[in-house]
């Protein structure tokens, strides 16, 4: 098989090495959307291993004024991901003479996601900004593009962790009965500040910091604040 | 270059640029827009082989990729149409990545997809169906036969038969013979029926569907032992549960007739039971 290296002699201590495509920089995205805003954020760290390569790589990418799109996983196909979809957008604004809608972004990505359907970019996807009404939206992806629309979602090496804190704390789902309530933008950004602290705590691919993009109909606050750097 | 002509070279393959490379990187994935069945193979020789079967990180561990699965839906025709139930989890190995996943898919005014087994080859390869269908309907100036529909999508699946696809969906619809229902899954499986449950609570739906069924159910009966069957899988079945979702197709063609989350259900069958004892 291709990248294996045969051995044919038992050799005492001789090891077989592997190569493969795949690495996992780690990375946490979480994302809520509201009334008239979407929140998503990232850690800012980068691993390989049990070493850290960089503090300060967000993994936050903006598409337009009203779309961000977050994705953290293997780093190599990030880049590549993100540059062929800046790309694709772009070719859009030329053909169609505007913007790419957060909508048909959402689409796009979920075929260019399938289209390596047989070697898969390692990548955990959630795409966050305001639909045609100004209302906030949110999707996210699995790795070869099944999509899911979403009020609130967590990606990435922690996102197993963090999902059933938002559950409960933005999704009300320990509560029966009640109606799920529009979440305010102050609730919602307490909350995603929590799950990153508590995230930093227990999983050693997230920490140092946190960026958080805030999509509004007035445009994209951007805000920083720093975590655990051990 | 004059040189390179007269030398017999061709430039671009021996000397591409890296402005080149990165096109092409985009020019392949825009093939998806002409042609919707042409995915990117990876480098190799069997793609059966690739490294998407069993990947390894640089320390020869392996890695976890984890699609989204879909489970439980079921189908049958009687005197009022065509029941079509399905549950709505998502597993990513053991974890649930969704509790809300819409498994019917709307093709068209009169035809229903189900998905179980990958969601995402599920939803991608009906949508390219819907978009078929629709060129059908252009082209011949009439709707689409389900016996058409249903071949139409497992000769696309066809193509990819061995290389790890993961679909179990059943097509229903109405057409000029009446009601259609076809099962059709990534082997290339294609049979017509009366009842079909598909995903990994189906025999706990079987169970429940074949000892109610009767061709001459009412529709509410119809619609009862849908929601029942599955909710008896998800109570018995992992990887099923959720909200339960019934949809019915008649002459007219389809209609959403419940969406039910299956704890609700639970109690209410409890309630039930009690009170009539």
């Amino acid at each position: 098989m291709f990248g294996q290296v045969i051995l044919n002699d038992d050799l005492p201590g001789a090891k077989q090495h592997h190569w493969s495509p795949y690495t996992d920089n780690g990375g946490t995205i979480v994302a809520v959307a509201g009334e008239d805003f979407a929140i998503i954020a990232s850690d800012t760290r980068l691993i390989q291993g049990y070493s850290i390569l960089s503090r300060e790589q967000t993994k936050l990418f903006k598409l337009s004024e009203q779309t961000v799109l977050g994705v953290s996983g293997c780093w190599c196909d990030v880049l590549t991901f993100t540059r062929t979809l800046e790309a694709r957008m772009k070719m859009y604004l030329h053909e169609h003479l505007k913007p790419m809608s957060t909508q048909a972004v959402a689409q796009l990505v979920s075929t260019m996601l399938y289209h390596k359907r047989f070697f898969p970019y390692y990548v955990s996807n959630i795409v966050a900004g305001l639909d045609q009404d100004g209302k906030g939206t949110l999707y996210s992806y699995d790795p070869v593009g099944h999509c899911e629309k979403n009020r609130y979602r967590a990606g990435g090496a922690a996102g197993a962790m963090l999902q059933p804190l938002l559950d409960n704390q933005v999704g009300l789902k320990n509560m029966k009965g009640e109606l799920l309530p529009n979440i305010t933008k102050e609730k919602a950004l307490m909350v995603i500040k929590d799950s990153f602290i508590s995230a930093a705590e227990r999983d050693t691919s997230t920490g140092d910091g946190v960026i958080i993009n805030i999509i509004t109909k007035a445009g994209i606050e951007v805000m920083h604040f720093p975590l655990r750097k051990d | 270059m004059a040189l390179f002509d007269i030398c017999g070279i061709n430039s671009r393959s021996n000397f591409k640029t890296t402005e080149n490379d990165e096109l092409d990187g985009v020019l392949t994935s825009l093939n998806t827009i002409v042609n919707p069945c042409q995915l990117a193979l990876p480098p190799l020789g069997c793609p059966s082989n690739t490294y998407s079967k069993n990947p390894v990180d640089e320390h020869g561990r392996e890695m976890k990729i984890n699609y989204d699965h879909g489970t439980t839906t079921l189908g049958f025709k009687y005197q009022g149409g065509i029941v079509l139930a399905v549950d709505s989890r998502a597993t990513g190995g053991q974890y649930i990545g969704s509790g809300s996943v819409k498994k019917i898919i709307e093709i068209n005014d009169f035809l229903l997809g189900t998905m179980a087994g990958g969601a995402a080859d599920c939803t991608y390869w009906e949508r390219v169906l819907s978009k078929q269908c629709r060129l059908y309907e252009l082209r011949n100036k009439e709707r689409i036969s389900v016996a058409a529909a249903s071949k139409l999508l497992v000769n696309m699946v066809y193509n990819y038969k061995g290389m790890g696809l993961s679909m179990g969906v059943m097509i229903a619809g109405w057409d000029k013979k009446g009601p259609g229902l076809y099962y059709v899954d990534n082997d290339g499986t294609r049979t017509p029926g009366q009842v079909f449950s598909v995903g990994s609570g189906s025999l706990y739906a079987y169970g429940v569907l074949d000892s109610g069924y009767k061709h001459d159910l009412t529709d509410e009966e119809a619609y009862e032992l849908g929601r029942r069957a599955i909710y008896h899988a998800t109570y018995r079945d992992a990887s099923s549960g959720g909200i339960i979702r019934v949809y019915h197709i008649k002459s007219t063609g389809w209609v959403k007739i419940s969406e039910q989350d299956c704890t609700e259900l639970h109690y209410q069958y409890e309630e039930a039971e009690r009170t009539s004892k």
